[in-house]
Protein backbone atom coordinates (compact mmCIF):
# COMPACT_ATOMS: atom_id res chain seq x y z
CA UNK A 1 0.00 0.00 0.00
CA UNK A 2 1.33 3.47 -0.98
CA UNK A 3 0.13 6.67 0.39
CA UNK A 4 -2.51 7.21 -2.67
CA UNK A 5 -4.02 3.85 -1.57
CA UNK A 6 -3.93 4.80 2.26
CA UNK A 7 -5.50 7.95 1.76
CA UNK A 8 -8.32 6.38 -0.83
CA UNK A 9 -8.88 3.86 2.40
CA UNK A 10 -9.63 6.50 4.82
CA UNK A 11 -11.86 8.17 2.37
CA UNK A 12 -14.23 5.50 1.70
CA UNK A 13 -14.34 5.06 5.64
CA UNK A 14 -15.27 8.57 5.79
CA UNK A 15 -17.61 8.11 3.14
CA UNK A 16 -19.47 5.56 4.40
CA UNK A 17 -19.35 6.63 8.10
CA UNK A 18 -20.73 10.29 7.24
CA UNK A 19 -23.35 8.47 5.22
CA UNK A 20 -24.55 6.66 8.23
CA UNK A 21 -23.28 3.20 6.32
CA UNK A 22 -22.55 1.55 9.16
CA UNK A 23 -22.70 -2.24 8.36
CA UNK A 24 -21.02 -1.28 5.02
CA UNK A 25 -18.38 0.67 7.45
CA UNK A 26 -18.62 -2.78 9.65
CA UNK A 27 -17.16 -4.53 6.76
CA UNK A 28 -14.11 -2.84 6.76
CA UNK A 29 -12.88 -4.32 10.50
CA UNK A 30 -11.49 -7.55 10.78
CA UNK A 31 -12.78 -9.86 13.07
CA UNK A 32 -10.74 -8.80 16.24
CA UNK A 33 -10.96 -5.37 15.33
CA UNK A 34 -10.65 -2.71 18.08
CA UNK A 35 -11.47 1.30 17.97
CA UNK A 36 -10.88 3.63 20.96
CA UNK A 37 -11.22 7.14 21.88
CA UNK A 38 -8.42 7.96 24.91
CA UNK A 39 -9.62 10.40 27.49
CA UNK A 40 -8.60 14.03 26.61
CA UNK A 41 -6.18 14.31 29.49
CA UNK A 42 -4.29 10.79 28.58
CA UNK A 43 -4.28 10.48 25.09
CA UNK A 44 -1.26 7.90 25.16
CA UNK A 45 -3.27 6.26 27.91
CA UNK A 46 -3.51 2.33 28.16
CA UNK A 47 -6.76 1.12 28.18
CA UNK A 48 -6.24 -1.67 31.01
CA UNK A 49 -5.13 1.03 33.20
CA UNK A 50 -6.39 4.27 31.94
CA UNK A 51 -10.07 4.70 31.62
CA UNK A 52 -11.23 6.19 28.42
CA UNK A 53 -14.04 7.02 26.73
CA UNK A 54 -14.47 4.48 24.32
CA UNK A 55 -12.24 1.24 24.35
CA UNK A 56 -14.29 -1.19 21.91
CA UNK A 57 -13.65 -4.59 21.39
CA UNK A 58 -15.01 -5.86 17.50
CA UNK A 59 -17.85 -7.22 20.08
CA UNK A 60 -18.44 -3.70 21.45
CA UNK A 61 -18.43 -1.77 18.20
CA UNK A 62 -20.83 -3.92 16.88
CA UNK A 63 -23.11 -3.70 19.71
CA UNK A 64 -22.89 0.22 19.30
CA UNK A 65 -23.57 -0.06 15.33
CA UNK A 66 -26.43 -2.24 16.42
CA UNK A 67 -27.60 0.94 18.96
CA UNK A 68 -26.45 3.38 16.66
CA UNK A 69 -29.09 1.96 14.31
CA UNK A 70 -31.86 1.84 16.91
CA UNK A 71 -34.72 4.92 17.22
CA UNK A 72 -34.22 5.00 20.89
CA UNK A 73 -30.09 5.60 20.83
CA UNK A 74 -32.04 8.90 21.69
CA UNK A 75 -28.34 11.05 21.63
CA UNK A 76 -28.35 10.07 17.53
CA UNK A 77 -31.88 9.67 16.88
CA UNK A 78 -32.34 11.47 14.93
CA UNK A 79 -28.66 11.26 13.59
CA UNK A 80 -26.60 13.73 13.48
CA UNK A 81 -25.00 14.90 10.25
CA UNK A 82 -21.40 14.46 10.66
CA UNK A 83 -18.42 15.57 7.94
CA UNK A 84 -15.17 14.49 8.17
CA UNK A 85 -12.20 16.36 6.25
CA UNK A 86 -9.03 14.19 6.83
CA UNK A 87 -5.60 15.32 5.80
CA UNK A 88 -1.76 14.56 6.11
CA UNK A 89 -1.61 11.41 5.75
CA UNK A 90 1.47 9.69 6.32
CA UNK A 91 2.22 5.50 6.21
CA UNK A 92 4.28 5.60 9.24
CA UNK A 93 4.87 2.25 8.72
CA UNK A 94 3.66 -0.77 6.61
CA UNK A 95 -0.15 -0.68 6.93
CA UNK A 96 -0.19 1.53 9.87
CA UNK A 97 -1.31 5.10 9.03
CA UNK A 98 -1.42 7.74 10.28
CA UNK A 99 -3.55 11.17 9.39
CA UNK A 100 -5.58 14.23 10.71
CA UNK A 101 -9.53 15.08 10.78
CA UNK A 102 -11.88 17.39 11.54
CA UNK A 103 -14.98 16.44 12.49
CA UNK A 104 -17.93 18.38 11.98
CA UNK A 105 -20.90 17.60 13.96
CA UNK A 106 -24.51 19.16 12.77
CA UNK A 107 -27.51 18.46 14.81
CA UNK A 108 -30.91 20.56 14.93
CA UNK A 109 -31.67 22.62 17.67
CA UNK A 110 -27.45 22.45 18.84
CA UNK A 111 -24.29 24.50 17.61
CA UNK A 112 -22.41 22.83 15.22
CA UNK A 113 -19.73 21.07 17.26
CA UNK A 114 -15.88 20.77 15.70
CA UNK A 115 -13.81 17.57 16.38
CA UNK A 116 -10.18 17.81 15.49
CA UNK A 117 -7.55 15.25 16.75
CA UNK A 118 -5.78 12.70 14.91
CA UNK A 119 -6.25 8.85 13.91
CA UNK A 120 -4.09 5.83 14.03
CA UNK A 121 -5.31 3.27 11.64
CA UNK A 122 -3.41 -0.42 11.73
CA UNK A 123 -4.64 -2.48 8.59
CA UNK A 124 -4.07 -5.96 7.64
CA UNK A 125 -4.53 -7.96 4.73
CA UNK A 126 -7.20 -9.92 4.25
CA UNK A 127 -6.25 -11.37 0.51
CA UNK A 128 -6.19 -8.76 -1.62
CA UNK A 129 -8.56 -6.28 0.76
CA UNK A 130 -6.87 -3.72 3.14
CA UNK A 131 -8.88 -4.01 6.89
CA UNK A 132 -8.75 -2.15 9.89
CA UNK A 133 -7.41 -3.85 13.11
CA UNK A 134 -7.31 -0.81 15.13
CA UNK A 135 -8.77 2.59 14.77
CA UNK A 136 -7.85 5.42 17.35
CA UNK A 137 -9.27 8.90 17.12
CA UNK A 138 -7.44 10.65 19.45
CA UNK A 139 -8.92 14.14 20.56
CA UNK A 140 -6.69 17.71 20.66
CA UNK A 141 -9.69 19.18 22.95
CA UNK A 142 -8.15 19.47 26.45
CA UNK A 143 -11.35 18.53 27.69
CA UNK A 144 -14.58 17.20 25.73
CA UNK A 145 -16.39 20.59 27.45
CA UNK A 146 -18.65 21.59 24.57
CA UNK A 147 -17.65 18.50 22.46
CA UNK A 148 -20.15 16.97 24.86
CA UNK A 149 -20.40 13.51 24.05
CA UNK A 150 -18.86 11.35 21.40
CA UNK A 151 -22.08 9.58 20.91
CA UNK A 152 -21.47 8.76 17.11
CA UNK A 153 -18.17 7.07 15.31
CA UNK A 154 -15.29 9.49 15.34
CA UNK B 1 -35.57 38.20 42.92
CA UNK B 2 -38.92 36.83 42.36
CA UNK B 3 -40.94 35.92 45.33
CA UNK B 4 -42.91 32.60 44.25
CA UNK B 5 -42.41 29.48 45.90
CA UNK B 6 -40.38 27.36 43.82
CA UNK B 7 -41.26 23.93 45.79
CA UNK B 8 -44.84 23.47 46.37
CA UNK B 9 -44.60 20.20 49.13
CA UNK B 10 -48.18 19.45 50.04
CA UNK B 11 -47.98 16.12 51.43
CA UNK B 12 -51.62 16.52 52.51
CA UNK B 13 -52.85 16.48 48.92
CA UNK B 14 -50.05 14.63 47.50
CA UNK B 15 -48.70 17.45 45.74
CA UNK B 16 -44.94 17.90 44.72
CA UNK B 17 -44.05 20.10 41.87
CA UNK B 18 -40.99 22.42 41.36
CA UNK B 19 -41.61 25.73 39.43
CA UNK B 20 -39.70 25.64 36.46
CA UNK B 21 -38.36 28.82 36.37
CA UNK B 22 -35.89 27.25 39.25
CA UNK B 23 -34.15 26.04 36.20
CA UNK B 24 -34.16 29.12 33.77
CA UNK B 25 -33.94 32.26 36.03
CA UNK B 26 -30.47 33.82 36.08
CA UNK B 27 -31.39 35.05 39.73
CA UNK B 28 -32.37 31.39 40.94
CA UNK B 29 -28.73 30.79 39.51
CA UNK B 30 -26.95 33.58 40.95
CA UNK B 31 -28.78 33.11 44.75
CA UNK B 32 -27.81 29.28 44.47
CA UNK B 33 -23.94 30.45 43.98
CA UNK B 34 -24.26 32.12 47.62
CA UNK B 35 -27.22 30.02 49.50
CA UNK B 36 -26.17 26.42 48.13
CA UNK B 37 -22.58 26.15 46.78
CA UNK B 38 -20.92 28.85 49.61
CA UNK B 39 -22.63 27.08 52.51
CA UNK B 40 -22.38 23.40 51.75
CA UNK B 41 -19.64 20.70 52.14
CA UNK B 42 -17.96 20.85 48.06
CA UNK B 43 -16.09 18.10 46.60
CA UNK B 44 -12.60 18.70 45.54
CA UNK B 45 -10.88 15.53 44.46
CA UNK B 46 -9.03 12.27 46.43
CA UNK B 47 -6.53 11.66 48.41
CA UNK B 48 -5.41 9.63 45.68
CA UNK B 49 -4.57 12.02 43.24
CA UNK B 50 -1.78 13.67 44.82
CA UNK B 51 -0.09 11.06 46.35
CA UNK B 52 3.76 12.58 47.27
CA UNK B 53 4.55 15.62 48.25
CA UNK B 54 4.68 18.94 45.83
CA UNK B 55 1.87 16.56 43.64
CA UNK B 56 -0.95 18.58 42.26
CA UNK B 57 -3.92 19.25 40.36
CA UNK B 58 -5.65 22.27 39.21
CA UNK B 59 -9.65 22.61 39.29
CA UNK B 60 -12.15 24.84 39.42
CA UNK B 61 -14.56 24.48 42.14
CA UNK B 62 -17.53 26.61 42.95
CA UNK B 63 -16.24 29.05 40.55
CA UNK B 64 -12.76 29.09 42.69
CA UNK B 65 -9.81 28.20 40.35
CA UNK B 66 -8.10 25.84 43.01
CA UNK B 67 -4.41 23.99 43.50
CA UNK B 68 -5.54 20.49 44.92
CA UNK B 69 -1.53 19.17 46.40
CA UNK B 70 0.04 17.48 49.06
CA UNK B 71 2.23 20.25 51.57
CA UNK B 72 6.31 19.20 52.35
CA UNK B 73 4.81 17.10 55.16
CA UNK B 74 2.05 15.45 52.84
CA UNK B 75 -0.54 16.82 54.08
CA UNK B 76 -3.34 17.25 51.61
CA UNK B 77 -3.89 21.20 51.20
CA UNK B 78 -6.22 23.36 48.69
CA UNK B 79 -5.01 26.77 47.49
CA UNK B 80 -6.66 29.20 46.10
CA UNK B 81 -5.21 29.71 42.70
CA UNK B 82 -4.49 33.50 42.85
CA UNK B 83 -1.46 35.24 43.29
CA UNK B 84 -1.68 37.38 46.79
CA UNK B 85 0.06 40.43 44.24
CA UNK B 86 -2.27 41.06 41.21
CA UNK B 87 -4.50 38.09 41.11
CA UNK B 88 -2.94 35.69 38.40
CA UNK B 89 -2.87 32.14 38.71
CA UNK B 90 0.08 30.92 40.01
CA UNK B 91 0.00 26.86 38.33
CA UNK B 92 -1.61 27.06 34.80
CA UNK B 93 -0.75 23.25 34.39
CA UNK B 94 -3.47 20.59 34.79
CA UNK B 95 -1.60 18.35 36.90
CA UNK B 96 2.58 17.60 38.22
CA UNK B 97 4.52 18.21 41.05
CA UNK B 98 6.06 21.30 42.15
CA UNK B 99 8.46 22.77 44.18
CA UNK B 100 7.24 26.06 43.94
CA UNK B 101 4.63 28.19 41.84
CA UNK B 102 6.17 31.39 40.32
CA UNK B 103 3.50 34.01 39.29
CA UNK B 104 4.26 34.34 35.93
CA UNK B 105 3.19 38.23 35.77
CA UNK B 106 5.51 39.38 38.25
CA UNK B 107 7.52 36.34 39.35
CA UNK B 108 6.11 36.46 43.09
CA UNK B 109 6.99 32.82 44.06
CA UNK B 110 5.27 30.30 46.68
CA UNK B 111 6.68 27.52 48.19
CA UNK B 112 4.86 23.98 48.09
CA UNK B 113 3.35 24.49 51.86
CA UNK B 114 1.67 28.13 50.68
CA UNK B 115 4.60 30.44 51.96
CA UNK B 116 5.64 33.65 49.93
CA UNK B 117 9.14 32.63 49.27
CA UNK B 118 10.50 35.42 46.83
CA UNK B 119 9.52 38.25 45.60
CA UNK B 120 11.83 40.24 42.72
CA UNK B 121 12.93 43.72 44.45
CA UNK B 122 11.08 43.46 47.42
CA UNK B 123 13.33 46.51 49.21
CA UNK B 124 10.72 48.83 46.66
CA UNK B 125 7.62 47.86 49.13
CA UNK B 126 7.34 50.22 51.73
CA UNK B 127 8.11 49.42 55.55
CA UNK B 128 5.65 47.06 57.04
CA UNK B 129 5.59 45.15 54.36
CA UNK B 130 5.46 41.65 55.58
CA UNK B 131 5.86 38.64 53.07
CA UNK B 132 4.60 36.23 55.65
CA UNK B 133 1.29 37.50 55.74
CA UNK B 134 0.85 36.81 52.12
CA UNK B 135 0.38 33.18 51.85
CA UNK B 136 -1.37 31.65 48.76
CA UNK B 137 -5.28 31.74 50.61
CA UNK B 138 -6.78 28.34 51.34
CA UNK B 139 -10.78 27.76 51.75
CA UNK B 140 -12.27 28.74 55.24
CA UNK B 141 -12.49 24.75 55.83
CA UNK B 142 -11.19 21.55 54.26
CA UNK B 143 -12.07 18.39 55.42
CA UNK B 144 -11.63 14.65 54.22
CA UNK B 145 -13.50 11.18 54.60
CA UNK B 146 -12.06 8.62 53.93
CA UNK B 147 -9.89 9.84 50.99
CA UNK B 148 -12.80 12.31 49.58
CA UNK B 149 -11.47 15.71 50.32
CA UNK B 150 -14.26 18.04 50.39
CA UNK B 151 -14.43 22.24 51.11
CA UNK B 152 -16.78 24.73 52.47
CA UNK B 153 -16.41 28.51 51.74
CA UNK B 154 -18.91 28.50 55.13
CA UNK B 155 -16.61 28.98 58.15
CA UNK B 156 -19.12 28.31 60.41
CA UNK B 157 -20.40 24.64 58.81
CA UNK B 158 -20.78 21.26 60.82
CA UNK B 159 -17.93 19.29 60.31
CA UNK B 160 -17.70 17.25 57.18
CA UNK B 161 -18.17 13.65 59.29
CA UNK B 162 -21.54 15.77 60.40
CA UNK B 163 -22.53 17.02 57.18
CA UNK B 164 -22.31 13.66 55.82
CA UNK B 165 -24.10 11.72 58.10
CA UNK B 166 -26.17 8.81 57.20
CA UNK B 167 -24.38 8.98 53.50
CA UNK B 168 -20.79 7.67 55.29
CA UNK B 169 -22.41 3.94 55.51
CA UNK B 170 -22.97 4.03 52.26
CA UNK B 171 -19.66 5.52 51.09
CA UNK B 172 -18.35 2.45 53.46
CA UNK B 173 -20.46 0.08 51.34
CA UNK B 174 -18.42 0.96 48.55
CA UNK B 175 -14.40 1.29 50.02
CA UNK B 176 -15.29 -2.11 51.60
CA UNK B 177 -14.65 -3.13 47.85
CA UNK B 178 -10.46 -2.82 49.29
CA UNK B 179 -9.26 -5.16 51.16
CA UNK B 180 -7.24 -2.42 52.96
CA UNK B 181 -10.64 -0.16 52.90
CA UNK B 182 -8.49 2.47 49.93
CA UNK B 183 -9.69 3.34 47.03
CA UNK B 184 -7.99 5.00 44.03
CA UNK B 185 -8.85 7.22 41.24
CA UNK B 186 -7.98 5.76 38.27
CA UNK B 187 -5.98 8.14 35.56
CA UNK B 188 -8.33 9.25 32.62
CA UNK B 189 -10.42 11.78 33.77
CA UNK B 190 -13.84 12.57 31.39
CA UNK B 191 -14.66 16.22 31.28
CA UNK B 192 -17.66 17.55 29.49
CA UNK B 193 -20.47 19.95 29.41
CA UNK B 194 -24.14 19.50 29.57
CA UNK B 195 -26.55 22.01 28.09
CA UNK B 196 -28.70 21.83 30.68
CA UNK B 197 -29.51 23.14 34.29
CA UNK B 198 -27.54 21.63 37.38
CA UNK B 199 -30.49 20.15 39.31
CA UNK B 200 -31.70 18.55 36.40
CA UNK B 201 -28.63 16.14 36.35
CA UNK B 202 -28.78 15.41 39.92
CA UNK B 203 -32.92 14.20 39.66
CA UNK B 204 -30.89 12.12 36.37
CA UNK B 205 -28.11 10.71 38.19
CA UNK B 206 -30.08 9.07 40.83
CA UNK B 207 -33.44 8.52 38.79
CA UNK B 208 -34.26 5.16 37.99
CA UNK B 209 -37.32 5.77 36.71
CA UNK B 210 -36.19 6.31 33.60
CA UNK B 211 -33.92 3.95 32.53
CA UNK B 212 -36.70 1.48 30.61
CA UNK B 213 -37.62 4.28 28.13
CA UNK B 214 -34.25 6.22 28.45
CA UNK B 215 -31.74 3.29 28.53
CA UNK B 216 -33.50 1.00 26.34
CA UNK B 217 -30.49 0.14 23.75
CA UNK B 218 -28.24 -0.32 26.74
CA UNK B 219 -30.85 -2.66 28.24
CA UNK B 220 -30.83 -4.73 24.82
CA UNK B 221 -26.74 -4.78 24.85
CA UNK B 222 -26.87 -6.45 28.20
CA UNK B 223 -30.15 -9.07 27.04
CA UNK B 224 -27.83 -10.13 23.78
CA UNK B 225 -24.75 -10.58 25.59
CA UNK B 226 -26.56 -13.21 27.95
CA UNK B 227 -27.22 -11.00 31.09
CA UNK B 228 -30.26 -12.50 32.53
CA UNK B 229 -33.57 -10.17 32.94
CA UNK B 230 -35.94 -11.49 34.79
CA UNK B 231 -40.18 -9.86 34.71
CA UNK B 232 -40.43 -7.27 36.87
CA UNK B 233 -42.11 -7.99 40.34
CA UNK B 234 -46.05 -6.95 40.74
CA UNK B 235 -45.83 -3.32 41.31
CA UNK B 236 -42.19 -2.78 39.59
CA UNK B 237 -40.52 -1.50 36.25
CA UNK B 238 -37.20 -3.18 36.52
CA UNK B 239 -35.99 -6.39 36.34
CA UNK B 240 -34.56 -6.32 40.05
CA UNK B 241 -35.62 -4.21 43.24
CA UNK B 242 -34.47 -1.14 44.61
CA UNK B 243 -35.12 1.23 46.81
CA UNK B 244 -35.26 4.77 46.97
CA UNK B 245 -33.37 6.53 50.25
CA UNK B 246 -33.86 9.93 51.59
CA UNK B 247 -30.62 10.30 53.73
CA UNK B 248 -31.45 13.36 55.77
CA UNK B 249 -29.69 16.73 54.58
CA UNK B 250 -30.73 16.76 51.37
CA UNK B 251 -28.48 13.70 50.66
CA UNK B 252 -30.16 10.88 49.32
CA UNK B 253 -29.05 7.29 47.10
CA UNK B 254 -30.85 4.05 45.10
CA UNK B 255 -30.38 0.70 46.95
CA UNK B 256 -30.83 -1.75 44.22
CA UNK B 257 -30.11 -5.69 43.83
CA UNK B 258 -27.84 -6.04 41.14
CA UNK B 259 -28.64 -7.44 37.67
CA UNK B 260 -25.93 -5.64 35.54
CA UNK B 261 -22.93 -7.53 36.66
CA UNK B 262 -20.28 -6.24 38.91
CA UNK B 263 -16.58 -6.11 39.09
CA UNK B 264 -16.67 -6.38 42.55
CA UNK B 265 -17.94 -9.21 42.42
CA UNK B 266 -20.48 -10.74 39.64
CA UNK B 267 -19.19 -11.81 36.74
CA UNK B 268 -21.67 -11.43 33.33
CA UNK B 269 -21.21 -12.86 30.31
CA UNK B 270 -20.16 -9.61 28.81
CA UNK B 271 -16.93 -9.81 30.91
CA UNK B 272 -16.02 -13.18 28.99
CA UNK B 273 -15.35 -16.34 30.30
CA UNK B 274 -11.60 -15.48 30.75
CA UNK B 275 -12.59 -12.79 33.77
CA UNK B 276 -14.76 -15.98 35.52
CA UNK B 277 -11.83 -17.09 37.82
CA UNK B 278 -10.88 -13.43 38.91
CA UNK B 279 -14.48 -12.45 39.53
CA UNK B 280 -14.88 -15.63 41.45
CA UNK B 281 -11.41 -14.65 43.25
CA UNK B 282 -12.98 -11.15 44.32
CA UNK B 283 -15.71 -12.62 45.49
CA UNK B 284 -13.91 -15.03 47.80
CA UNK B 285 -11.75 -12.52 49.60
CA UNK B 286 -14.74 -10.57 50.53
CA UNK B 287 -16.85 -13.63 52.14
CA UNK B 288 -13.45 -14.27 54.37
CA UNK B 289 -12.82 -10.79 54.80
CA UNK B 290 -16.77 -9.09 55.26
CA UNK B 291 -18.88 -12.40 55.89
CA UNK B 292 -21.38 -13.89 53.35
CA UNK B 293 -24.22 -10.97 54.86
CA UNK B 294 -21.81 -8.62 53.90
CA UNK B 295 -20.00 -9.59 51.17
CA UNK B 296 -23.59 -9.87 49.37
CA UNK B 297 -24.29 -6.04 50.47
CA UNK B 298 -21.30 -4.92 49.18
CA UNK B 299 -20.94 -7.00 45.80
CA UNK B 300 -24.86 -7.77 45.19
CA UNK B 301 -26.37 -4.47 45.40
CA UNK B 302 -25.85 -1.37 43.29
CA UNK B 303 -26.21 2.50 44.76
CA UNK B 304 -26.61 5.93 43.60
CA UNK B 305 -25.59 8.52 45.92
CA UNK B 306 -25.59 12.04 46.04
CA UNK B 307 -24.11 13.83 49.23
CA UNK B 308 -25.62 17.16 48.34
CA UNK B 309 -25.44 19.27 46.59
CA UNK B 310 -23.51 18.20 43.92
CA UNK B 311 -21.25 14.96 44.53
CA UNK B 312 -22.32 11.26 43.10
CA UNK B 313 -20.86 8.04 43.97
CA UNK B 314 -22.41 5.82 41.72
CA UNK B 315 -22.06 1.89 42.30
CA UNK B 316 -23.26 0.24 39.40
CA UNK B 317 -21.18 -1.13 36.21
CA UNK B 318 -18.55 0.12 38.17
CA UNK B 319 -17.24 2.65 40.68
CA UNK B 320 -17.56 6.38 39.03
CA UNK B 321 -17.28 9.93 40.78
CA UNK B 322 -19.24 12.37 38.92
CA UNK B 323 -19.18 15.57 40.34
CA UNK B 324 -20.39 18.75 38.54
CA UNK B 325 -19.80 22.66 38.44
CA UNK B 326 -22.92 24.77 37.14
CA UNK B 327 -21.60 27.61 35.16
CA UNK B 328 -24.60 28.85 33.94
CA UNK B 329 -28.52 28.36 34.61
CA UNK B 330 -28.17 26.51 31.25
CA UNK B 331 -24.48 24.68 31.12
CA UNK B 332 -23.07 22.41 33.73
CA UNK B 333 -19.34 21.82 33.87
CA UNK B 334 -19.12 17.86 34.78
CA UNK B 335 -16.02 15.99 35.99
CA UNK B 336 -15.87 11.79 35.99
CA UNK B 337 -13.47 9.85 36.71
CA UNK B 338 -13.42 5.76 38.18
CA UNK B 339 -12.17 4.40 41.78
CA UNK B 340 -10.94 0.74 42.20
CA UNK B 341 -9.61 -0.85 45.30
CA UNK B 342 -5.85 0.40 45.35
CA UNK B 343 -4.91 -3.96 45.49
CA UNK B 344 -6.60 -4.40 42.52
CA UNK B 345 -4.91 -6.47 40.14
CA UNK B 346 -4.12 -5.57 36.76
CA UNK B 347 -6.74 -8.26 35.28
CA UNK B 348 -9.49 -6.98 37.49
CA UNK B 349 -8.48 -3.35 36.28
CA UNK B 350 -9.09 -4.30 33.37
CA UNK B 351 -12.17 -5.92 33.31
CA UNK B 352 -13.53 -2.69 35.94
CA UNK B 353 -12.19 -0.30 33.52
CA UNK B 354 -14.09 -2.14 30.36
CA UNK B 355 -17.26 -2.76 32.32
CA UNK B 356 -17.21 1.35 33.32
CA UNK B 357 -17.72 2.16 29.34
CA UNK B 358 -20.94 0.17 28.88
CA UNK B 359 -22.81 2.39 30.79
CA UNK B 360 -21.18 5.43 32.01
CA UNK B 361 -19.27 8.42 30.53
CA UNK B 362 -19.51 10.48 26.75
CA UNK B 363 -18.95 7.40 25.31
CA UNK B 364 -20.88 4.67 26.93
CA UNK B 365 -24.16 3.43 25.83
CA UNK B 366 -26.33 5.13 28.11
CA UNK B 367 -24.68 8.49 29.35
CA UNK B 368 -25.13 9.76 26.03
CA UNK B 369 -28.66 9.27 25.85
CA UNK B 370 -29.42 10.84 29.77
CA UNK B 371 -27.51 13.85 28.53
CA UNK B 372 -29.78 14.36 25.47
CA UNK B 373 -32.69 13.94 28.20
CA UNK B 374 -31.70 16.71 30.15
CA UNK B 375 -30.28 18.75 27.31
CA UNK B 376 -34.36 18.51 25.80
CA UNK B 377 -35.62 19.39 29.31
CA UNK B 378 -33.72 22.52 28.92
CA UNK B 379 -34.65 23.51 25.09
CA UNK B 380 -38.31 23.05 26.28
CA UNK B 381 -37.93 25.37 29.24
CA UNK B 382 -38.95 27.85 26.50
CA UNK B 383 -42.09 27.18 27.85
CA UNK B 384 -41.55 27.49 31.54
CA UNK B 385 -44.32 30.72 31.68
CA UNK B 386 -46.77 28.45 29.91
CA UNK B 387 -45.88 25.18 31.50
CA UNK B 388 -44.76 26.28 35.07
CA UNK B 389 -44.66 23.07 36.62
CA UNK B 390 -42.65 19.97 36.95
CA UNK B 391 -44.02 16.38 38.85
CA UNK B 392 -42.14 14.93 41.54
CA UNK B 393 -45.07 13.03 43.57
CA UNK B 394 -44.40 9.37 42.29
CA UNK B 395 -44.64 7.09 45.56
CA UNK B 396 -45.58 10.09 47.52
CA UNK B 397 -49.37 8.07 48.77
CA UNK B 398 -46.55 4.72 49.93
CA UNK B 399 -46.71 4.04 53.73
CA UNK B 400 -43.11 3.18 54.29
CA UNK B 401 -40.07 2.71 52.03
CA UNK B 402 -40.05 3.57 48.44
CA UNK B 403 -38.67 2.27 45.33
CA UNK B 404 -35.80 3.35 43.44
CA UNK B 405 -38.25 4.18 40.67
CA UNK B 406 -40.18 6.36 43.38
CA UNK B 407 -39.09 9.92 44.12
CA UNK B 408 -38.35 10.04 47.44
CA UNK B 409 -34.97 11.09 47.46
CA UNK B 410 -35.56 13.42 44.67
CA UNK B 411 -37.91 15.05 46.82
CA UNK B 412 -34.99 14.91 49.38
CA UNK B 413 -32.94 16.86 47.42
CA UNK B 414 -35.18 19.66 46.22
CA UNK B 415 -36.20 20.08 49.88
CA UNK B 416 -33.18 20.98 50.99
CA UNK B 417 -32.42 23.25 47.98
CA UNK B 418 -35.77 24.95 49.08
CA UNK B 419 -34.87 25.09 52.64
CA UNK B 420 -31.48 26.70 51.66
CA UNK B 421 -32.71 28.95 49.30
CA UNK B 422 -34.66 30.53 51.66
CA UNK B 423 -32.39 31.03 54.25
CA UNK B 424 -31.17 34.38 54.40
Amino acid sequence: MNRAEAEDFLYQEAALLDAWKLDEWLGLLTEDAVYRVPSNDRPDGDPRKALFTIADDIHRIRARVRRLQDPNAHAESPPSRTRRMISNVRLVAPLRIESNFTIHRFRRGDDQRTYVGRYRHTLRMEGEKPRIASREAILDAMELASLGTVSFIL
Amino acid sequence: MTQRRLVVNEPGEMRFEVHRSALVDPAVFEMEQRRIFDRCWIYVGHESEVRQPGDFRTRTVCGRPLIFTRDSRAQVRVYLNTCRHRGAMVCREREGNAERYTCFYHGWTYDRDGALYAIPGQSAYPPGFDRNSLPLQEPPRVESYRGFVFLSFDRGIVPLAEYLGNAKEYIDIVLDQSPSGQMEVIEGTQEYDIRANWKLLVENSFDDYHLITTHSTWLDYLKRSGVEMKRPQKGEILPSSGRGRDLGNGHGTTDNVNFRGRPVAKWIPLYGETAKPEIERIRAELVARLGAERATRVADTNRNLLVFPNFFLLDGSAVTIRTFEPVAPDRIHVRACALGPVEETPAARAIRLDAFLTFYGPGGFATPDDIEALESVQQAMGTWREVEWSIISRGMAKEGEQLNTDERHLRAFWIQWDKLMRSE
